[in-house]
């Protein structure tokens, strides 16, 4: 991009034909083929060895990683980084709109994601409307342009959203201190009201171009339908090519939005918060529907009152596909020690806690072919810690996408005097000119 | 001629003091005098010839009897400058202070309050005409002459599709004299309505937005065309005004201030199939490359990043921000080196004096003299299509001229006179500035 010392930073600098990279004498952890101590090979982006004894190749670079430990990346299956905007609030269908066409990859966010190991992230439209936005799936390729974050191949997805946050939008000040709302629906009726209403008329909208493709076909002179951005993904939906990611929190708006999927035909991908899910496990697995959830955060609304920590585990042990997401850029920097939780409640086991925030996840954004596990031919996407990543002591130390490294503890450390150097010495300058400009300033005009 | 001198009397009516009075012979002759042309090499020594408004001869041309004759000894002749983003002439249009945001007051006829979808079409003024709101006595017109313009690019400025921009020159008795070009293009902002003011309420939505109007006037225009073949058994389709405008309209102004915006707005024209000149390009210098690789023409904003001044003075600023603030100028020699064209415009500075100070600082930063006057003249004639009528002193031109002593930009040139459609206007030597008329 540039040579500017801000982007120092940016260590994901991609060079043909890059040699390949041994990663040797880590605790690897496969999530999906169990640990062992050795080696990874990485060649071309992808792995190509996994295993006790490796041979080296010829002009690889060694990383000696004895006593340190290797994951697959962290999968984030629901944030609102990356991106210049989160809520279109002004509709409670806004499917027109998409985070693709917002995408900030300058995003400090990624930076700091990756710096926790987060590889991959489903970055969500906000839960403002019953139906929201469409979501895009990055790689926190940090200094990539937004094409370059995007994990190409992704299956698109689009955010719905119950309960609360759709209901009490645009509320404002009415007269003597009451409140209006400015916005359909007000109640959880409404919202479900919106999305039938809303896949009706996609319904019609689908059946209407199926019609003028037909009349075409027959030779007839037909104007063709106007092309409705806001019902072309609900169209979508109802075929299959676009997952839904369902924020939820009760039991019985969860089973409401499954039967309103029944009855329409299409698939919810994933219920994302879905706090009462202990509640309603069984239904969740039978629909097929997976589950991301928090750890152990609640009550911070009345209809997060009932959550509980075993909630993951509980669901787990249902047979519903289960991972744990940050929806905060904070919490995305420790997304390890939130699956170390469900180990304490509800006692999962190393591997299925580590599951939670690696090949779940890829499964339920449909990637777990590309990423998820340490296993060869997929994506070099790796995180090296010094402890073991489930212990709260762990740190990050390196970094690999497409088996480039884009985080490195020790240069991040290193660097830093370095910026804070530029830094001062522009602040200076800018002093420095400063009284020069007001000189002129004050000349007649 | 006694008509003639009747002009003289209304025009110098129309005209506040600290401009002398503009005179209108039907030849004049500027002789011996530096000629920098744009379009050709530069004449150290000839005449220019303008008759009835436009230019009849450059260089060694001898003055036909009966001209009036200026002494150019000394003086330096140059395309009157354009101005390729404004509001000028358009007195009631808020200006392009970077921060506009849309008034509470919205024009007759326009969608329900809170508009909840594209079908609103909310924020959408694509069907104004800047030449239909010309004021010939928009008081900052004077101003912008006695810096060296003669002629802008100006455009409504409200909501996110503003309306149609036409290309002007910087006086005349009636407004429909000014007009060089309409429709020139369509201004389209991002500045959503914010949270409670109805769709759209965000950038993403605002994007979502210009989309759905662009593939609703491409099914508008095929819609047309198919029934006006076939009217009869075929479903009317109706007018719609909106769509209008935005079909008129020969290309489309899309702001992008750094790499990251650059990319989506160029993406976006290219989705969209439109004609694109980007606007802004505080931080082209970061990766002028872009522009380049997209065949990307754009329009660089003269008023170059300043800290804010009602900033926290706790805060601290990044280390991106001081960059900008600090090479922001050097985007104009980036863009040179990358082979990227552009020009200036000036409509975002609080004076048109404003300007000489800015081209300086981009100088100083690697900008040559030429391509900075280039790009004041020729290239924003070219970049709007109007290049066959302005931006170079050559025959055939409008004789829009601005004559200096001294070079352009430095800091003691003086703008001797500045002709517009053959009109001579001589600025006063000490001219209080107009109070700015920016918005905030």
């Amino acid at each position: 991009m540039t040579k500017l010392p801000w982007a120092a930073l940016a260590a994901g600098i991609t060079l043909a034909a890059a040699p390949p990279i041994v990663i040797q004498n880590a605790r690897v952890l496969t999530v999906t083929r169990g640990a062992f101590t050795g080696a990874v090979i990485v060649k071309d982006g992808k792995i190509a060895e996994a295993a006790e004894k490796v041979m080296i190749p010829p002009g690889a670079r060694v990383i000696d990683a004895g006593g340190q430990y290797l994951m697959p990346g962290i999968i984030d299956c629901h944030s609102h980084i990356a991106a210049d905007s989160i809520n279109e609030g002004a509709a409670s269908v806004s499917s027109m709109v998409g985070i693709e066409d917002v995408l900030n990859p300058d995003d400090i966010s990624i930076y700091r994601a990756l710096a926790g190991g987060v590889t991959t992230a489903n970055i969500l439209h906000g839960s403002a409307n019953s139906i929201g936005g469409k979501c895009t799936v990055i790689k926190t390729r940090w200094g990539k342009d937004a094409d370059g974050l995007k994990f190409e191949g992704a299956m698109p997805g689009i955010k719905f959203a119950l309960g609360e946050n759709p209901k009490r939008q645009g509320m404002d000040d009415g007269p003597a201190g009451s409140r209006r709302n400015l916005r359909y629906p007000g109640t959880r009726m409404g919202v479900e009201d919106v999305i039938r209403e809303a896949f009706t008329e996609a319904k019609a909208y689908q059946a209407r171009w199926k019609e003028y493709e037909a009349g075409k076909a027959r030779g007839e002179t037909l104007i063709p339908p106007r092309r409705d951005l806001k019902l072309e993904p609900l169209v979508e939906v109802l075929e299959g090519k676009r997952f839904v990611h369902a924020h939820c929190y009760r039991a019985d708006e969860i089973l409401m939005l499954l039967r309103v999927a029944d009855e329409f035909g299409f698939k919810i991908r994933t219920l994302q918060h879905v706090l009462e899910g202990y509640k309603v496990a069984r239904e969740i697995a039978a629909h097929g529907a997976g589950a991301s959830t928090f750890s152990d955060w609640w009550s911070y609304k009345v209809e997060a009152y009932d959550a509980i920590p075993y909630n993951a585990a509980i669901m787990v042990r249902k047979g519903v596909l289960v991972s744990l997401n940050s929806d905060s850029g904070e919490l995305m920097r420790r997304l390890n020690t939130e699956a170390a939780k469900t180990m304490k409640y509800g006692g999962l086991t190393e591997t299925e806690a580590l599951s939670l925030i690696t090949i779940n996840p890829a499964k339920q954004l449909k990637i777990d072919d590309r990423v998820g596990s340490i296993e060869v031919g997929k994506d070099a996407d790796l995180v090296l810690f010094d402890k073991h990543p489930l212990s709260s002591y762990a740190k990050v130390q390196k970094v690999f996408i497409d088996g480039v490294v884009y985080f490195d503890r020790d240069k991040d450390l290193s660097e830093r005097r370095l910026l804070e150097l530029n830094k001062r010495k522009l602040l200076e300058k800018e002093k420095q000119s400063a009284p020069q400009q007001k000189k002129q300033d004050r000349r007649p005009q | 001629m006694k008509y003639r001198v009747l002009a003289l009397a209304c025009s110098a009516l129309l005209l506040s003091a600290g401009e002398t009075v503009a005179e209108v012979p039907s030849v004049i002759a500027i002789r011996g005098a530096r000629i920098v042309t744009v379009s050709g090499p530069v004449i150290a020594r000839g005449a220019v010839i303008l008759r009835d408004g436009l230019i009849e001869a450059v260089g060694d041309a001898q003055p036909p009897p009966g001209a009036w004759i200026i002494d150019g000894e000394g003086l330096t002749v140059y395309p009157g400058l354009l101005d390729a983003l404004s509001t000028l002439g358009l007195p009631d249009t808020p200006s392009l202070n970077g921060t506009g945001r849309p008034n509470a007051t919205r024009p007759q006829g326009a969608p329900p309050a809170v508009p909840r979808g594209p079908e609103d079409r909310p924020l959408n003024t694509s069907y104004l005409r800047a030449a239909d709101e010309l004021s010939p006595t928009d008081r900052r017109l004077e101003a912008a002459r006695n810096a060296g313009f003669t002629g802008a690019v100006t455009f409504p400025t409200q909501g996110v599709f503003a309306g149609l921009g036409a290309v002007i020159d910087l006086a005349g008795k009636r407004p429909g004299q000014m007009v060089v070009q309409s429709p020139a293009g369509l201004y389209l902002t991002t500045h959503s309505g914010g949270f409670g003011s109805g769709y759209p309420s965000s950038l993403m939505g605002v994007i979502a937005y210009i989309r759905q109007i662009y593939l609703d006037a491409g099914q508008y225009k095929t819609a047309k065309a198919i029934y006006a073949a076939h009217p009869k058994g075929l479903k009317r389709p109706g007018y719609d005004k909106w769509l209008e405008g935005v079909l008129e309209a020969p290309r489309v102004l899309l702001p992008a201030r750094d790499p990251k915006e650059m990319e989506r707005m160029l993406r976006l024209g290219e989705e969209l199939n439109l004609k694109v000149l980007l606007y802004g390009l505080a931080e082209g210098f970061r990766a002028p490359e872009i522009l380049k690789n997209r065949n990307a023409q754009v329009l660089v904003n003269l008023r170059w990043p300043e800290k804010p001044r009602a900033a926290d003075p706790e805060a601290e600023e990044t280390l991106r921000d001081l960059e900008t603030r600090d090479l922001a100028p050097s985007t104009p020699a980036a863009l040179v080196k990358a082979g990227v064209k552009f020009a200036f415009y000036a409509g975002a500075l609080e004076k048109p004096s404003d300007v000489a100070p800015a081209i300086r600082r981009a100088m100083n930063a690697g900008l040559s003299h030429d391509n900075a006057v280039r790009a004041l003249t020729l290239n924003v004639a070219e970049l709007y299509g109007v290049s066959d009528r302005l931006g170079s002193v050559e025959k055939g031109k409008i004789a829009n001229l601005v004559v200096t002593r001294g070079d352009l930009f430095r800091d003691k040139t003086e703008v001797k006179y500045v002709f517009v459609d053959g009109i001579k206007y001589e600025p006063a030597a000490e001219a209080p500035a107009p109070a700015p008329e920016v918005t905030r």
